[in-house]
């Protein structure tokens, strides 16, 4: 029976449905993304490189295997077209930040969330669109370009992962993968209408990831729907013996989890967040979704998380500072653009003040000064005290409640250039994400609606305790399945 | 100290970034406005208060001391800016 939808439109679980079946190929899934690529990519520009012809070699080795009678239960992701955050390395695929300081690097290796997709049968494919070094929240950061949300093509998809959303939100890819260091997953989600999870800290390796900072980052997944999530986040997560900081606690069967049952489960609503900038139709859409989940039979708690007006400060004290030790080896000595000097000084400098762009440049510098002789006290330190302060306002909420219920962002997507001129507004804007990270604990950014003039995707956050990510699952799903959200798709993309 | 007093040509020597006159006042004004808002965190009493630096507390993560493959020296230096003899080539450092 033919879909209305072609196939680059489809979400994994159907697609695999129909490879199974033999019905479709996975070279014309590829081919399908390929050609929608070569349709809106000009306008998205989600993309900020792609090998046609390698994609499609290796959309043909899933057919092979198909055919050699390989099955979906053995590979979970056997013949799906996954693009991937110009942050993660794949091996012999070029690898930027969305910077210019790395010049023609190539990745000599695979990250382990790359090894593991290849060997769930994956087809790995693209470099897409971030902010430079993922310091951003609207991708104009970008040192290869700006990406347009696919709902309107004057705003900003989210960042830093906004080519990430974008991507999945266009149909340029059936998934993909981003990270999320104060919300660069679930923003970008939030704002282009897609799915995005960032695990628990330490549920996925980082291990090919190009560290911005370490404390907080987390690689997770974007896709059209939860059952989607699910499946990719199940690939991905485990213990790795190459990232100390992945942690050993089993994987359980997260598309399992998807029963529907909710029944009893608590959702708390966290008085902190009725904040004076949450435009009136975002909070319409989260009041409506609050009020779903009670009639799904949920209970709802009021509760409160007393230090979260200090989470924003706290993050660009800690989040900086680890940058500042990270971006260090960007000097030009072992890869990358180099500018030459008369001594090393002199060529880290040159090099360094050439490469790196404006926003990278004023984190860097903001992240040597807290750590700096005489202020490390008064900043860092009392930054990760602060931070400890942040954590236990959740553990404690999460003795009350299974998750907490929030709007993913303030408003919904800006206009490009709206914000670019002014840092702290752009950071202000992720007040409800950058928690999460400074907690270490699981969120998820999923459709709960559109603003009517213009129509623009909200996002409803759920966050969840350490390695809750089966609970947040369930409950997204849940939601999903009862309302009809996830399944409109931007209007016609020229 | 006020927070304002941050001298920006100073801290971009310690990080290693050339900077131009101009970004220099650019910079200097965005970061007396992120810093001053960064004050806030002043307001909390944080005495015993222990500080997080990982949210998952994990220490001496160790592995088997047995030698495992590495990365190959000719993919080691492929990305290299410039290279002699098998090596990373840099300026002179020692007369």
């Amino acid at each position: 029976m033919p879909n209305a939808l072609s196939l680059n439109q489809l979400s994994i679980s159907e697609l695999t449905g129909r490879l199974a079946r033999r019905e479709i190929s996975a070279r014309e899934i590829t081919q399908a993304c390929l050609d929608q690529i070569a349709r809106v990519d000009g306008t998205v520009h989600a993309f900020i490189s792609h090998d046609p012809a390698d994609a499609l070699a290796q959309a043909d080795a899933a057919d092979r295997d198909l055919a050699a009678g390989v099955t979906i239960a053995q590979k979970p992701l056997l013949g799906i077209p996954i693009a991937i955050k110009d942050v993660l390395a794949v091996k012999d695929h070029p690898l930027n930040c969305g910077s210019k300081i790395l010049g023609k690097f190539v990745s000599p290796y695979d990250a382990t969330v790359i090894e593991k997709m290849r060997a769930a049968g994956a087809v790995i494919f693209g470099r897409l669109n971030m902010d430079e070094f993922a310091m951003g929240s609207s991708t104009e950061t970008s040192a290869f370009g700006i990406t347009r949300n696919p709902w309107d093509p004057a705003r900003i998809p989210g960042g830093s992962s906004g080519g990430s959303a974008a991507a999945v939100a266009a149909d340029e890819a059936i998934a993909t993968l981003g990270t999320d260091t104060g919300g660069s997953i679930r923003q970008p989600a939030a704002l282009c209408g897609c799915v995005g999870l960032k695990p628990t800290y330490g549920r996925v390796s980082r291990y090919g990831l190009t560290a911005f900072a370490s404390s907080l980052d987390q690689i997770g997944p974007f896709t059209k729907n939860i059952a989607d999530s699910a499946r990719l986040l199940g690939v991905i997560s485990g213990l790795d013996p190459r990232d100390s900081t992945s942690v050993d606690v089993p994987v359980p069967d997260y598309v399992a989890a998807l029963d529907g049952n909710i029944r009893g489960l608590k959702l708390g609503v966290p008085k902190e967040y009725l904040i004076g900038g949450l435009d009136p139709e975002v909070k319409a859409s989260v009041d409506a979704a609050i009020q779903q989940y009670l009639a799904l039979g949920a209970e709802i708690v009021d509760i409160s998380l007393p230090h979260t007006d200090y989470a924003v400060a706290t993050y660009y004290i800690v989040a900086t500072a680890e940058a500042s030790a990270n971006l260090a080896r960007f000097d030009g000595i072992r890869y990358g653009q180099r500018v030459d000097g008369a001594d090393p000084l002199e060529l880290y400098t040159r090099t360094r003040g050439a490469g790196f762009g404006a926003e990278v440049k004023r984190r860097i510098i903001l992240g040597t000064y807290v750590l700096s002789s005489g202020y490390y006290d008064a900043y860092y330190l009392r930054a990760q005290k602060v931070r400890t302060l942040i954590r236990n306002d959740f553990l404690a909420a999460f003795k009350q409640v299974d998750a907490i219920i929030t709007p993913t962002t303030p408003t919904a997507a800006f206009k490009i250039g709206e914000k670019s001129g002014d840092p702290l507004q752009m950071y202000l804007s992720d007040i409800f994400t950058i928690s999460c990270n400074l907690a270490g604990i699981s969120g998820i950014s999923l459709p709960c609606g559109f603003t009517t003039n213009p129509k623009l995707p909200i996002g409803l956050q759920l966050l969840g305790q350490p390695f809750g990510e089966a609970t947040l699952l369930k409950l997204a799903h849940a939601y999903e399945q009862s309302t009809p959200w996830h399944r409109e798709k931007p209007g016609t993309l020229a | 100290m006020a927070a304002t007093d941050i001298d920006v040509k100073y801290v971009a020597h310690l990080a290693r970034i050339g900077l131009t006159p101009d970004e220099e006042a650019t910079m200097s004004a965005r970061l007396a406005g992120i810093l001053g808002y960064i004050e806030k965190l002043k307001e909390l009493d944080v005495t015993g208060v222990e500080p997080t630096a990982h949210a998952v507390p994990m220490v001496n993560v160790l592995r088997p001391d047995v030698v495992r493959p590495s990365l190959p020296h000719e993919a080691a230096l492929a990305n290299a800016p410039a290279q002699a003899n098998g090596l990373f080539l840099v300026p002179k450092i020692v007369e």
